[in-house]
Formats: C-alpha cells, sequence, structure tokens
C-alpha cells in the first residue's frame, strides 16, 4: 500500500520561510508526481481505456481506410477528452477526503500556485501519455505523416488545456452527490472549443491551409487557461473547503 | 433613495411583487402585437416564402439566450466579490429561463432551417456554439440542484458561470469568424437594417416581449426562492398574515 503524505509530512517538506509561488507550484508538482508514480497500475489503466477507446470505432462503424483517415482525427481527440475525463476526479479527491487539501490550503504557499503544480502532474501523467501514444494509435486509422504530425502537436498543446480546465470541473464538484457525471457535464461543453480546432488542424492540412491559424487559436487559448485556470480552480476549491 | 435598500432580499421581496405584474402583462400585450404584425401585417417574404416568419420567434429568444448568460454572470461575479445573498438568488432564478431561451432558439431554428436550408440541423460554428450554450446552462443548474447548502451553490455556480461565458462572444461573433451555413445578423446598430420596416417592426416589438417575459418570470422564480431561502427568517413569519404582499 502506499502511504500519501500527510499534514505532518507536507510541514517537514515545505519551509515556512520559503513561500514563493514557484516553490508552491514545483513541491504540489513533485508530491502529484510521486504519487502517481506509485500508483502505476491505475495510470496503465487509464492509458489502456484510451487506447480501447480508439480501437472500438473502427469495430463499430467501418474498416474502411479512406473513411477511417477521415474520422481518425475526430477519434483521437474525443478519446483523449474522455481519457482526461476519467482521471480528473483523482486530482482532488483523495486529498479531500483525508483532509489533506484543507492542510495545503493553509500552507503559507499561494493555493492558485499549488494547484497548478497539480494540473501540470495531471498533465504529465495522463495528457503527455496520450499526445506520445497518438502517433501510433493514428496508424491503425491510416492518418498519414504530415497529418500525424500535426494531429499530434495539436494534442501537445490541447491536452494541457483539457487539464486545466478538467482541473476548475473536478474542483466544484468535489463531494458532491454524483460528482463523476456532474464533472462531465461540466467539464465537456467547456472543452468543446479545444475539440474543434484540434481536430480542424488535420482538416486544414488536407486543405492545404496549413496548421498555424488552428495551432495559434490553441496556443491562445493554453495561454488563457494558463492564466485563468489556476484562479478559477483554486476558487473551487476554497468553496469547497469552507 | 438607497438603490441599495433593495439588495436584501426582505426589501426586494415586495418591490418584485409590485413590478411582476407590470412586466407580465406589457410582455403579453407587446407580444400579442408582435405576433399580429409578424403573422398579420408583414409582407410574405419573395425568397423564403411564408417560413421566415419563426425568425420573429427565433431572433428575440436567441438574443435572449445569450444576454441571459451575461446577466447571470454579472450576478454571479457579484455574488463571488461581494457575498452578497440576492445575487446568488438572481442568478439561480435566471439559469431556467435562459435554458428555455437558449432551447426555443435551437427548436425554432432547426424548424426554420428544414423549408430554408434542407435541413433541420448542420454543424455550423453558431448552432454548435448555442448548443454549447445550452449545455452550460444545464451544467450550471446541474451544479446547483448537487449542492445542498445554498451559499456553496452560489460561490459555486458564480466560478462556473464566469468561466462559461468565454461562450458568449464566440457565439456573438461565430456568424462574422466563420463562414459557414447561418446567415449574418439581418439587425445591426451601425448599418440600416437589411429588412423591410415592418419585419423590423415586428422583430423588435418580439424582443421586448421576450425581454419583459423574462424579466417578470425571473422576478417571479426569486420571490419563490427568496420564500424558500429565507424561510427561517422573522420577516417571511409577517408574510402569512393578513394585510401584507
Amino acid at each position: 500500500m502506499i502511504s500519501e503524505p500527510t499534514a505532518a509530512t507536507f510541514q517537514a517538506t515545505a519551509p515556512a520561510s520559503d513561500s514563493g509561488a514557484w516553490a508552491g507550484v514545483r513541491w504540489a508538482l513533485a508530491r502529484d508526481l510521486r504519487l502517481a508514480l506509485r500508483s502505476r497500475a491505475e495510470l496503465g489503466v487509464q492509458l489502456l481505456f484510451y487506447v480501447i477507446v480508439v480501437s472500438l470505432f473502427p469495430l463499430a462503424s467501418t474498416p474502411e481506410r479512406n473513411q477511417l483517415a477521415l474520422m481518425g482525427p475526430g477519434v483521437l481527440w474525443v478519446a483523449a477528452l474522455l481519457a482526461s475525463l476519467l482521471s480528473l476526479p483523482r486530482l482532488f479527491a483523495s486529498d479531500y477526503a483525508d483532509g489533506t487539501l484543507e492542510q495545503i490550503a493553509l500552507s503559507p504557499y499561494p493555493l492558485p500556485a499549488l494547484v497548478s503544480g497539480k494540473m501540470i502532474a495531471h498533465w504529465l501523467t495522463t495528457g503527455l501519455p496520450v499526445v506520445i501514444l497518438a502517433p501510433v494509435l493514428g496508424l491503425q486509422y491510416g492518418i498519414d505523416g504530415e497529418a500525424m504530425a500535426a494531429l499530434a502537436a495539436a494534442l501537445l498543446i490541447g491536452t494541457p488545456i483539457l487539464s486545466l480546465l478538467g482541473a476548475i470541473g473536478a474542483a466544484l464538484t468535489l463531494g458532491l452527490r454524483g460528482g463523476g457525471s456532474l464533472l462531465a457535464l461540466l467539464v465537456l461543453p467547456l472543452c468543446v472549443p479545444v475539440l474543434i480546432f484540434g481536430a480542424g488542424t488535420v482538416d486544414a492540412v488536407h486543405a492545404g491551409l496549413g496548421v498555424t491559424a488552428n495551432l495559434s487559436l490553441l496556443g491562445a487559448g493554453l495561454l488563457v487557461a494558463i492564466v485563468g485556470a489556476p484562479l478559477a480552480a483554486s476558487a473551487a476549491v476554497r468553496i469547497a473547503l469552507d | 433613495m438607497n438603490f441599495f435598500r433593495y439588495s436584501s432580499p426582505s426589501t426586494f421581496y415586495p418591490l418584485a411583487g409590485k413590478l411582476i405584474p407590470w412586466f407580465g402583462w406589457s410582455a403579453l400585450l407587446l407580444a400579442i402585437v408582435g405576433l399580429w404584425i409578424g403573422f398579420g401585417l408583414a409582407p410574405t417574404d419573395f425568397q423564403q416564402g411564408e417560413a421566415y416568419r419563426i425568425i420573429f420567434i427565433h431572433v428575440a429568444s436567441a438574443w435572449m439566450s445569450m444576454f441571459i448568460y451575461v446577466v447571470m454572470a454579472f450576478w454571479s461575479a457579484l455574488a463571488l466579490g461581494f457575498n452578497t445573498r440576492l445575487s446568488g438568488m438572481m442568478a439561480q432564478a435566471l439559469a431556467p429561463t435562459g435554458a428555455l431561451m437558449t432551447f426555443i432558439a435551437l427548436w425554432t431554428g432547426a424548424l426554420w432551417g428544414r423549408p430554408t436550408w434542407g435541413t433541420y440541423w448542420a454543424w455550423d460554428a453558431r448552432m454548435t456554439s448555442e448548443l454549447i450554450l445550452l449545455f452550460l446552462y444545464f451544467g450550471v443548474i446541474a451544479l446547483r440542484n448537487a449542492i445542498d447548502d445554498d451559499r456553496r451553490a452560489d460561490r459555486a455556480c458564480g466560478v462556473l458561470a464566469l468561466v462559461g461565458v468565454v461562450n458568449i462572444p464566440i457565439i456573438y461573433f461565430s456568424v462574422q469568424w466563420w463562414n459557414t451555413l447561418h446567415q449574418g445578423s439581418s439587425v445591426s446598430m451601425v448599418a440600416a437594417p437589411k429588412m423591410a420596416a415592418i419585419m423590423l417592426a415586428g422583430m423588435l416589438v418580439m424582443a421586448i416581449a421576450v425581454w419583459f417575459y423574462s424579466i417578470a418570470v425571473v422576478l417571479m422564480r426569486v420571490r419563490c426562492i427568496i420564500l424558500e431561502r429565507e424561510r427561517g427568517v422573522a420577516w417571511t413569519g409577517q408574510l402569512t398574515e393578513p394585510g401584507t404582499i
């Protein structure tokens, strides 16, 4: 069994004199990564979920290559969104249940910094593997090299937005009835623009338009999310802890 | 007179009660006049035939659907920033009407699209973003229902409403940014309207009717919410005494 760091270990690792934002980000990131790496089986299950969802679509629709190449990018995006959603409840729920989150909120570090660290850890453990796996899964759909490169770039910029927006939903639904399905209802509509621009990148390649416009829009979305999401999520955490 | 006097539920409750008949009856009268102009006076469109008459309902409800979200986000911001009770109640009261307006806009749009575009639904930018707006309203309502503590619900829904408000400019400008199926606006503040004056009049009268309807219904709902939440407070107990509103 894994023993999660408790309030006592938190105080031991977080010197009160160093209350900078970056130190907070680093601390939360290192802690969540360590926790994630100690439950590797859970991470593996999430990745398997992603692989299985992607493999279901050709079985359910058509094995015809041309059509698969057309719908492949969309399928990879939807599966990435679902995989991200699946792991979101883990982000705050266990810390909330055992009271660690309350101790974290009381710490001298700014809460948005700590929440950012958790968001980055979430992306590194769920978003990044999805991006790395995508080209392999793209082969199943016969997506050609140029389109696949564009799709991977879009996923690389887009999946952090999913983690950032998802964290807001995860914090808002802390400790509520029907948390999982409610979380999906809150997060999925917010993620739709990311999905549209991300999957649209491949269409832009096929239409010969170049990927700059779509990637720039995703990048702009990422910047806005980086600025806004930690503030919104930490406000939501404080509301949940009241 | 101090405007902030009415920021307390106990003073706002009777004020809302006095305002409801004014807005309610004006909404009914304006809706009758607007529909009479739209379905009786306005001429048949030479391109779209009679089907275009749906716009008298469609445009008014679509405007309202976006506007109510902005108003809801405004009250949510006040509830979050100043932790005021009435603002949270207003935001709660606005959400169902906003969802209804979004639904009417989508439904009438589909009915109009079938004879005009030949399809009930297309994944056009404006329709998709309006659909997302409906989901955002549902999300706010569902989050509210999942939280038992009213004050926590106010603030949590406030955060969600403020995050979702990003969608409003996307819907509003979608017909300019993406040149897909939905046509551009026929009415503009800065240019001459691209329609007959009688049609414009009908549309504006309907828009005001929908405004007044929304105000009346939201005030009614907020009165119910005030009673529900303030049930343990002395002033609501006095309401049951004879001679009060």
